[in-house]
């Protein structure tokens, strides 16, 4: 019984955010109905399911067959009749549905051939994409609430903080601080009740590793939970979950009951004599109250503003009681911790990162996705071998890492280790791990406005120099970015900058000014051409572009001037093109089609 | 406001704040279904909160302004939610947000004279790959160009006509 079992087939649909949007919910249901329909013909009946995230969305939606292990990618409503009697009746592999690797060029059939995958280490992740988050017998077939038991049954709070600081874990929600550390300091203050809290108000642009793992695998962030509550004696927990992420709120709710139900969240939990319970608070759409004295003041019902930082939340937290605030992924990396060891964690990773990270690879590169991969992996690994490379094959200009609060890493830096360390040490940070990719295409003035223009919006306003300084530097760069500058601008911009990275109240303002620092450093050519020269190098900024076609290049294909929005492009078929300089908006589209470089920037 | 007839509104208004104990920690999400129910959130619901929780409506307005996920305006019909997250951005996220605005003749954070198109930018929706990306709605659409917009824009100013 228990090997029929094993070998019972399974079609796993992707219903991670990306796929979704492309209509893997779709996908799902005609798969069920034809599955059932062709039912009558077929010993084993493949179980469906709709299950979290595979990471690699770039290639949406993504079916994939167990035990078979093949995967099938931009899965289309009319391809269901032929995967119903290929693969599912025959298990013959439509080979049109295949991956094709981007670094190799071949398709290949299963996860494990593709270059996407190979290099990752799954730990936070572990169960994203394999099971229906739904489904808490999916959870415990794969050792789920069994570190939970462990700690139960073996383990007094004492030793599961020794377990954890022997892990080396660091917070995973950016600032890396040692998570039993945390733990050791809430433990060791006598005033209760204590609580704990996760942070799932994952407000950086371009990430949504925490998103997936509520959606794909929510029971495992409870788990965490149980057993940091359990170790620094709290009865109540909290996960403060970002407004617009109403699938994971949605995700989190039913997962609680379920719990709940169970008996892995409640009273007297497993027969411990343990009793936590776990609420859900939406957040309102305030990028500060990522910050954790502002979530906190977020939870108790008062406009998230942050707080000084001396006096510190293990101490006086959530209505002024110890704390402990976990992000996301931190707490899904704690049953496997405690389940297979500290030492066990510790072995992976670089010297002072150890274990995993999970990415959101994003921007120019090939493989759009969620990744995970052991510390201290280099950027080229990654955004090569891992990302594929950069969309058209063109130049790979920078990674910006780290949110609105990191940096950019230029080229000749693409051997760095990633991991908390090094990327400060090169003016970035790992933040939350949002990683953006971007080419020649880019322009870095333009990117640090983004970033200013973004954290302008959100900060909160309490204090004066994160206040006032941002609207200063996103009045200069908007200058810079529009041809009104003066020379000099530069120089006062970094003087702001370290104003306000030296006098703001909290971490968003303190970490504000890095997009422009670390663009001043490492491209500074480009703002100095930006302000002397009125030229934008990346054909961005719109008054300070001019496009102009190549007329030994250019053999007349006519695909710009197909699709130029303004019509401004003109010329006979196979012979050079030319723009139309006062009717060209300068929006981008024409360079970004051209498949000679025919088109440049003057 | 025709929505907002005094003795729906007061039914209405009892039955949301019912669902929450009297702590100020629940009025966020008493906005929040408040905003769900109406699309957005009345003044008169501020006295309600406030009444309810016995605070001053002072203090659930400095709320409802502070978070961004609370609009006191009323919404278009469609409301088009153009990602500028970061890989949007870099993927000129910018020049869909301006053909639209152009197309419609509204900023962002602006409704239609028509009351059919709010148009909003939001910093990620978490679908990067498909950048640049919007939701009208519920519906995503991915790898947007200038052109695309125009043709999509028409598929619900269709729509909206034939209702």
């Amino acid at each position: 019984m228990k090997s029929e079992q094993s070998q019972k087939r399974k079609i796993l649909v992707c219903c991670g955010p990306g796929c979704l949007a492309v209509g893997g919910r779709e996908i799902l249901q005609e798969l069920r109905t034809k599955v059932a329909e062709a039912g009558a013909d077929i010993k084993v009946e493949p179980v469906i399911k709709g299950t979290g995230c595979h990471g690699l969305c770039e290639q949406g939606p993504i079916v994939r067959f167990l035990p078979e292990d093949i995967s099938y990618c931009r899965v289309n409503l009319a391809d269901i009749d032929e995967i119903i009697s290929q693969t599912v009746l025959q298990q013959k592999v439509v080979e049109r549905l295949l991956f094709t690797d981007a670094l190799t060029g071949r398709r290949v059939s299963s996860q494990s051939e593709n270059s996407f995958y190979k290099k990752q280490l799954k730990i936070a992740l572990r169960n994203t994409g394999e099971i229906d988050p739904l489904n808490l017998d999916d959870y415990l077939e794969r050792d789920g609430y069994r570190a939970l038991a462990k700690v139960f049954s073996q383990m007094d709070p004492g030793a599961v903080i020794a377990e954890v600081e022997q892990s080396g874990l660091r917070g995973r929600g950016g600032a890396g601080f040692p998570t039993g550390l945390k733990w050791r300091q809430c433990a060791r203050v006598d005033n209760f009740p204590k609580y704990v809290i996760c942070n799932a108000d994952e407000g950086d642009p371009g990430a949504f590793m925490d998103r997936s793992i509520i959606e794909g695998d929510p029971h495992s962030v409870i788990e965490g939970m149980v057993i940091g509550a359990y170790a620094v004696k709290a009865h109540r927990g909290f996960i403060y979950i970002r407004d617009e992420y109403a699938l994971a709120v949605k995700t989190m709710l039913e997962a609680i009951r379920q719990a709940e139900a169970r008996g892995y969240l409640g009273r007297n939990i497993l027969d411990s004599g343990f009793d936590f319970s776990l609420e859900v608070v939406r957040g309102g759409g305030a990028f500060v109250c990522g910050e954790s004295s502002a979530l906190m003041a977020s939870i108790e019902g008062r406009v998230g503003e942050p707080r000084a930082k001396y006096i510190r939340s293990v101490e006086r937290g959530l209505w002024d009681q110890p704390t402990v605030l976990n992000n996301v992924e931190t707490w899904a990396n704690i049953p496997p911790i405690i389940l297979r060891g500290g030492e066990w964690f510790n072995r992976i990773g670089s010297e002072k990162s150890k274990g995993t990270k999970v990415f959101s690879l994003v921007g120019k590169v090939k493989n759009t996705g969620l990744v995970e991969v052991p510390m201290g992996i280099s950027l080229r690994e990654l955004i090569f071998d891992i990302g594929g490379g950069i969309l058209n094959d063109r130049e790979f200009k920078a990674v910006q890492t780290g949110g609105p609060s990191g940096g950019c890493i230029p080229a000749d830096m693409l051997d760095l280790k990633v991991d908390f360390d090094s990327l400060a040490a090169a003016d970035s940070m790992m933040g939350s791990g949002g990683m953006i990719v971007m080419d020649e295409r880019t322009c870095m003035v333009d990117t640090a406005r983004y970033y200013i223009d973004f954290l302008t919006e959100e900060s909160c306003g309490k204090c004066s120099p994160c206040r006032e300084g941002l609207k200063r530097m996103r009045e200069i760069l908007n200058d810079i970015c529009s041809g009104s500058s003066r020379p000099g601008d530069i120089e006062i911009l970094e003087e702001i900058a370290g104003m306000v990275r030296e006098s703001s109240l909290c971490g968003l303002g303190k970490t504000a000014p890095n997009p422009i620092l670390s663009t001043i450093k490492y491209f500074r050519d480009e703002y100095d051409e930006h302000v002397n020269k009125k030229r934008c190098p990346a054909g961005i900024c719109r008054e300070l572009t001019t496009f102009i076609i190549n007329s030994e290049e250019c053999n007349g294909c006519g695909l710009c001037k197909k699709n130029c929005p303004a019509e401004a492009i003109s010329g006979e078929s196979k012979a050079p093109h030319v723009i139309d300089l006062s009717r060209c908006t300068k929006c981008g589209n024409c360079i970004e089609l051209c498949r000679f470089n025919a088109i440049t920037v003057k | 406001m025709e929505n907002l007839k005094d003795g729906d509104f007061t039914a209405q208004a009892e039955s949301i704040l019912q669902r929450y104990p009297r702590e100020q920690r629940f009025a966020l999400a008493m906005m929040q279904d408040f905003q769900k129910e109406y699309d957005y959130l009345p003044r008169e619901a501020i006295r309600r909160i406030a009444g309810y929780l016995e605070v001053p409506p002072g203090k659930i307005y400095s709320l409802a302004t502070f978070y961004k996920a609370i609009s006191m305006e009323k919404k278009g019909k469609y409301i088009i939610k153009v990602c500028d997250g970061t890989a949007c951005h870099i993927r000129s996220s910018t020049w869909i947000i301006e053909e639209i605005g152009k197309l419609l003749g509204i900023k962002p954070g602006g409704t239609s004279a028509d009351g059919r198109f709010s148009l909003e930018t939001v910093k990620c929706l978490g679908t990067c790959a498909l950048a640049p990306v919007m939701v009208i709605n519920d519906e995503y659409f991915g790898s947007l160009t200038v052109g695309k917009v125009k043709k999509i824009l028409q598929r619900y100013g269709g729509r909206a006509d034939e209702e």
